[in-house]
């Protein structure tokens, strides 16, 4: 049962922590669970205003879960969540009013044109006349849909629609904005541009995103990322320390049995291998001598290498054993 | 107030709009139960008259206040329909993580599909002459306030299911298990008088029953309701439709609130 009473609300502003959580999200011990299934398991994390903080992981791996949970759609079954200092448990009303929400599935009314869309929004939150105009322009205009202000949303293409919910959800001003899998169904030009607004609306609003993907790229356009697998979170931190975690270079190697090479590699050089999505993965140092070293001891058996820095997938594959399947 | 107001206008204009928009709803909700009248309506004409319809009236009159709770009930039901797409793909989403309370939420809704019902309904009332019913300024004003009582109260019926169903794959089941025959022994197709026993009870405890009653003492306000088997006195038809929008207003608020997506 949602709790929306100002009495609540009056109560935990009096016991608030002090400043520092009113600039986050923190979430501590959460877990959720659909009847026997676990869908998030103790999940601890937290997120700054200004910040994008990305939660990565692949399908069915709790994201969704979370960002119900988050946008208090769903209470969660054990453990805290605190928006900026305001207890998700009890203060539903107070945190709504804070939040702007993108949801996976389109939000906005197709019949309805892009500004009617954004007015009936701006309503739910009180927004009227003036605000609600001057609000409504700034917006279009910087997600660079001004001129379409006035068609219906059905004939605008997906990255517009995606824009124009962006716009919407920002409409009332949140300090958080929640976004679930934002560019999904986006080709790479329309998720590089949405990538691009969302960096710029971050800093231009100082507001906190969070969104939840599971596309690398989009992963690595956050200022720090969670990945998710199977309801626990597995690894925290900005992207690029993240990938400094895995040893150096990345080799895929792919052989005519790939399961004896493993073995015999792994004897041969001391190095562990993994094997995920028909190939084998070696981390090493200095990647470039074993790939020498190893194509002249294996002449016949290997079929391909390749060699690379490390990318989140192989910061998933360390930390999962599992191959990530996007 | 105006913190009240605003979002239930504005979830309430939406509907209006959308409505306009896709007039193809409009069709399909009247054209249907024209079709029924018309072709049922003078089907029945020629060989039955309603019980207790001593002398005169025929069938096709005795059907029209059916007709028109029918389309009442038709556009309730596209109405709460598109309630369950629309919460897991569209505008509501957004509304139901605004900090704005279900009970506005279903209120609004619940005003919307009115609206429309009504809309619909009045585009009925033209037919009245053709069938030789005839009414004054308070009979009309009557008329359309029994009729927004039941649009409102079979809206919220149609939201209290909505809103516990994941996909309108369900809906059409439910429609033709629950709906219709409420609508059907509500007095709108046969009278209870003379039906078996079994039958005329299971009549006195549909709701429907007295909102068709009531309809129909508004239509003539005098005694030709009578004369077509109503039973039913006028205030206890008026009181037990009000009951019904209330009730139904409530379930569907409770329904929605514990719903959290």
């Amino acid at each position: 049962m949602v709790v929306e009473t100002d009495v609540l609300h009056s109560i935990n502003t009096e016991s608030r922590k002090p400043k520092v959580s009113e600039s986050r999200i923190e979430v501590e011990n959460l877990s959720y669970a659909y009847q026997q299934r676990q869908a998030l398991d103790n999940i601890s994390f937290d997120v700054s205003c200004g910040e994008i903080f990305g939660l990565l992981g692949p399908n069915g791996s709790g994201k969704t879960t979370l960002f119900k949970i988050l946008s208090t759609l769903m209470p969660a079954t054990t453990g805290t969540v605190r928006i900026l200092g305001h207890d998700l448990a009890t203060e539903v009303k107070a945190i709504r009013n804070l939040l702007g929400v993108v949801f996976q599935h389109p939000g906005l009314d197709t019949k309805l044109t892009v500004v009617e869309n954004l007015k009936h929004h701006g309503h739910l939150y009180r927004l009227t006349g003036k605000t609600l105009r001057y609000r409504t322009a700034e917006l279009l205009e910087r997600f660079g849909v001004s001129d379409r202000a006035k068609e219906r949303v059905e004939i605008l293409s997906g990255g517009l629609q995606r824009r124009v919910e962006i716009a919407k959800a920002l409409l009332h001003s949140p300090r958080v904005l929640l976004l679930d899998e934002p560019t999904s169904g986006l080709d790479v030009t329309a998720r590089r541009q949405l990538n691009d607004y969302l960096r710029t609306t971050a800093q231009a609003e100082n507001i906190l995103v969070l969104l939840t993907t599971h596309l690398l790229d989009d992963a690595e356009a956050c200022n720090r990322i969670g990945i998710l697998d199977v309801g626990q979170l597995v690894a925290l931190g900005q992207p690029d320390e993240l990938k400094n975690q895995v040893g150096g270079d990345v080799i895929l190697i792919e052989g005519v049995d790939n399961e004896t090479l493993g073995t015999t590699i792994a004897e041969r050089f001391g190095v562990s291998t993994v094997f995920a999505d028909n190939r084998l993965r070696v981390e090493c140092k200095h990647g470039h001598e074993f790939v020498r070293d190893v194509v002249a001891a294996f002449p016949d058996e290997i079929q391909s290498v390749r060699l690379g820095k490390p990318t989140l997938e192989d910061v998933f594959v360390k930390l999962t054993g599992n191959p990530f399947v996007q | 107030m105006q913190g009240i107001l605003l979002p239930i206008t504005t979830i309430w204009w939406r509907e209006i709009i959308r409505f306009y928009r896709q007039r193809s709803r409009l069709f399909s909700a009247i054209a249907q139960p024209l079709v029924f009248w018309i072709l049922i309506g003078s089907g029945l004409s020629a060989s039955f008259q309603p019980s207790g319809a001593v002398d005169g009236p025929s069938y096709i009159e005795y059907f029209y206040p059916g007709i028109v709770v029918l389309v009442l009930l038709f556009t309730s039901i596209f109405a709460t329909i598109s309630v369950v797409n629309d919460r897991r793909e569209g505008f509501l989403q957004g509304v139901l993580v605004a900090p704005v309370p279900r009970w506005q939420i279903v209120f609004a809704q619940a005003l919307g599909g009115t609206t429309l019902a009504l809309l619909q309904g009045l585009l009925l009332l033209l037919f009245t002459p053709m069938i030789g019913i005839r009414f004054g300024v308070t009979s009309f004003l009557l008329s359309l306030g029994v009729m927004a009582l039941l649009a409102f109260g079979l809206t919220n019926l149609g939201l209290l299911i909505a809103w516990r169903m994941d996909s309108t794959q369900g809906f059409h089941a439910i429609m033709n298990l629950l709906l219709i025959p409420i609508w059907l022994l509500s007095g709108a197709f046969f009278p209870s008088t003379g039906v078996p026993g079994w039958l005329a009870w299971t009549m006195k405890f549909n709701p429907l029953t007295y909102g068709l009653a009531a309809f129909r003492h508004s239509l003539y306000l005098d005694t030709t309701a009578k004369a077509f088997g109503e039973g039913t006195p006028w205030t206890l038809s008026l009181l037990i439709t009000g009951l019904f929008c209330i009730l139904t207003y409530v379930g569907a608020t409770l329904t929605a609130s514990a719903q959290r997506n």
